[in-house]
């Protein structure tokens, strides 16, 4: 493992920042710490940056414990989240200020920067000031300032919290292939689980100073361990009263979680979805929402609302509209425990996942109902 | 809309008439007394040695001064904005103390803690008769000193607290990941962040120390050894022949002039600090159009 914290603690006053966190990273991986503000996922990043102490635990960064370790010999480079460029400095200054620490050679100096601006695509804005630079060139910089020392690890503190919403999504593919063409262990600290699902090879989800679960994205998404994931991942909407559900009356569990993903919602006259229309139960569209490329709609199923998303492509609906609902699967939430539970009906009918495509891409053409 | 326009102009009419009654007419009367006796008597009346030695004095305190307040403004503005502690809030409103304590009290201080009876009075005693010195605090200079330093200290720290607090540690901490020494740090990458609220803390002290009058008042008592400008200013006009109080007028009229020099440079460096800002913000989005 190249990086490992073992039972490391952290209190700020009465505030525990984490506690006992214990995980591994190996090397060469893109890793998001991702959880809810005061979840202690900054705190993390700063401990093994060392700009924190714990109060107890190892911090391990190749093999070495660096709790006792100036940052600087930790060999990390760091990424803040406003990017905490020198303002009185130009972009050549801001590269080259780890460099100068170190009393490099001028020319080594020069080559080095001039490397990393053009890694970065920054190359002839190096006389430029931070305030003359858009969000997204500032990043880079930031960037490559990090990198700059060739450090062994990099981290990120909400890479992308400070630029706008178009220029993200841009920027997330670039860091990721960026980061991957470097082949530096990185970890980045996100509130965002689409960007956490979207950029990192592993996913650490924290929450109230503990890790709840560790893997890759698609286990994150798709087998949340703790109630806590399973709600803090994909847009969950909470079933309380589930025994009304038609397919899930069996169990006894907290609540439900049910995802949009997992509801299907169909005009009773729709001909693909005609094998099993007998297990649906109807259900009053409350609101619909347009986002853009598709529709969020709210429906009222025997009380209880759930909520799906619907293809622009498909035929419209409106308020008020009665629809046949069924939902393919849940998590089940008792205690801390997750279960995922799929619809009997279907299950029985092995209609659920294999066969579902079946409904979903007819002959008819893609979401003909 | 026009209603709007009225209050407007309502306003403008109010301020300005203020200004001119309250500040501009009282100050062009100073002015327009000290010339009162003609250029020759107000060129005389500042060729007295009373003159030159309380232009000195001012000028020898004044520089001390700021001095040791920027000295001590910059490190409690670090120490109260960058590292926590028990009593930081009790230290943060102790330096607010001068604002809003009465000069001659500050005067009074110096002289319960430094005069016959006073405290501290023993150790600098003991201090004189060991080294030979001659050190005196009460109705001497370093009195003087002492209470023009009381009375503006929170000026630089005030000016710069906010700046420090407004662009926080991040850069700071960037440059310690990188291995920036303490000094470095500062030197590189606090004190352009800090420049030109230092220059405008200076100004404001400066101009708070040469016209103190309460607390020195309190603790000099000599004519042309420990008397400043206000003090002599007083002096002259006390002393009630029509003549002196025409020179006091004269004397005055430096320290408006002063002021004035001041309040211009002052102004240069709020007008400057702003400049480099917005410039750069205009600029910055220029290209991100």
């Amino acid at each position: 493992m190249y990086i490992e914290l073992k039972n490391v603690n952290k209190r700020f006053g009465d505030f525990q920042a984490t506690k006992d966190i214990s995980l591994d990273i190996e090397k060469g991986q893109l890793v998001a710490l991702l959880g809810p503000s005061g979840s202690g996922k900054t705190t993390i990043l700063r401990m093994i940056a060392g700009l924190e102490m714990p109060d107890s635990g190892d911090i391990v960064i190749d093999g070495k414990r660096v709790n006792d370790i100036p940052p600087v010999q930790r060999r990390v480079g760091f990424v803040f989240q406003n990017y905490a460029l020198f303002r009185y400095m130009t972009v050549y200054d801001n590269i080259a200020f780890g460099l100068d620490i170190k009393k490099m050679d001028k020319k080594a100096i020069k080559a080095r920067v001039s490397e990393l601006l053009e890694l970065t695509e920054l190359t002839g804005l190096e006389k430029r000031y931070p305030n003359e630079l858009s969000g997204g060139q500032r990043q880079r910089v930031a960037f490559a300032r990090a990198l700059a020392p060739e450090p062994g690890l990099l981290l990120l503190d909400e890479p992308f919290a400070a630029i706008d919403a178009k220029v993200r999504k841009e920027l997330r593919q670039w860091l990721r292939e960026m980061i991957h063409k470097v082949g530096i262990t990185s970890i980045f600290v996100t509130h965002d689980q689409d960007e956490a699902v979207e950029v990192a090879d592993q996913i650490i989800v924290t929450n109230n100073g503990q890790i709840e679960q560790s893997g890759t994205p698609f286990d994150i998404y798709k087998l949340p361990q703790t109630a806590f994931v399973a709600e803090f991942v994909g847009n969950p909407v909470f079933v309380k009263n589930y025994n009304c559900l038609r397919g899930f009356t069996d169990g006894d569990y907290d609540y439900y979680i049910i995802r949009p993903e997992f509801v299907e919602a169909f005009k009773s006259d729709n001909i693909h979805f005609k094998e099993i229309i007998d297990f649906s139960q109807k259900g009053i569209i409350k609101d619909i929402m347009f986002c853009g490329n598709m529709l969020q709609v709210s429906i009222d199923v025997a009380g209880q609302e759930v909520v799906t998303h619907r293809s622009m492509e498909r035929r419209s609906i409106s308020v008020g509209e009665e629809m046949n609902v069924i939902i393919y699967r849940v998590f089940a939430v008792s205690g801390n425990e997750v279960t995922l539970l799929e619809n009997s009906f279907l299950k029985e009918m092995d209609l659920t996942g294999r066969n579902r495509e079946k409904y979903l891409y007819s002959d008819d053409g893609y979401f003909a109902g | 809309m026009s209603k709007k326009r009225n209050i407007k102009i309502l306003m403008i009419i109010i301020s300005t008439l203020f200004v001119l009654l309250m500040l501009v007419f009282p100050l062009a009367s100073v002015l327009v007394n000290s010339f009162s006796k003609g250029l020759e008597f107000y060129f005389n009346s500042l060729k007295t040695e009373y003159f030159f030695s309380a232009l000195g004095l001012t000028c020898i305190v004044t520089f001390i001064t700021v001095i040791v307040n920027s000295f001590f403004g910059i490190i409690a503005s670090y120490l109260l904005t960058r590292y926590s502690f028990a009593g930081k809030h009790i230290l943060a409103t102790l330096i607010d103390i001068p604002f809003s304590i009465s000069p001659v009290i500050a005067g009074l201080a110096f002289i319960m803690m430094f005069g016959r009876l006073g405290w501290a009075t023993p150790i600098i005693d003991t201090i004189n008769s060991i080294t030979g010195w001659n050190i005196k605090i009460v109705f001497a200079i370093p009195g003087v000193v002492l209470a023009t330093i009381f009375v503006t200290f929170p000026f630089v720290s005030r000016e710069i607290i906010p700046v420090l607090n407004a662009v926080g540690t991040d850069e700071e901490e960037a440059a310690a990941i990188m291995g920036a020494s303490g000094f470095t740090i500062f030197r590189k990458i606090t004190f352009p962040h800090i420049k030109w609220a230092l220059a405008y803390g200076v100004v404001l002290c400066s101009a708070r120390a040469i016209g103190e009058f309460g607390a020195v008042n309190a603790l000099s008592k000599t004519r042309g050894m420990t008397f400043t400008l206000p003090l002599e200013i007083d002096a002259l006009y006390l002393s009630g022949s029509s003549d002196s109080i025409v020179a006091a007028y004269a004397v005055s009229s430096i320290l408006v002039l002063v002021s004035v020099i001041l309040l211009v440079i002052r102004n240069i460096l709020e007008y400057r600090s702003d400049r480099i800002k917005i410039s750069v913000e205009e600029r910055a989005e220029i290209k991100e159009d």
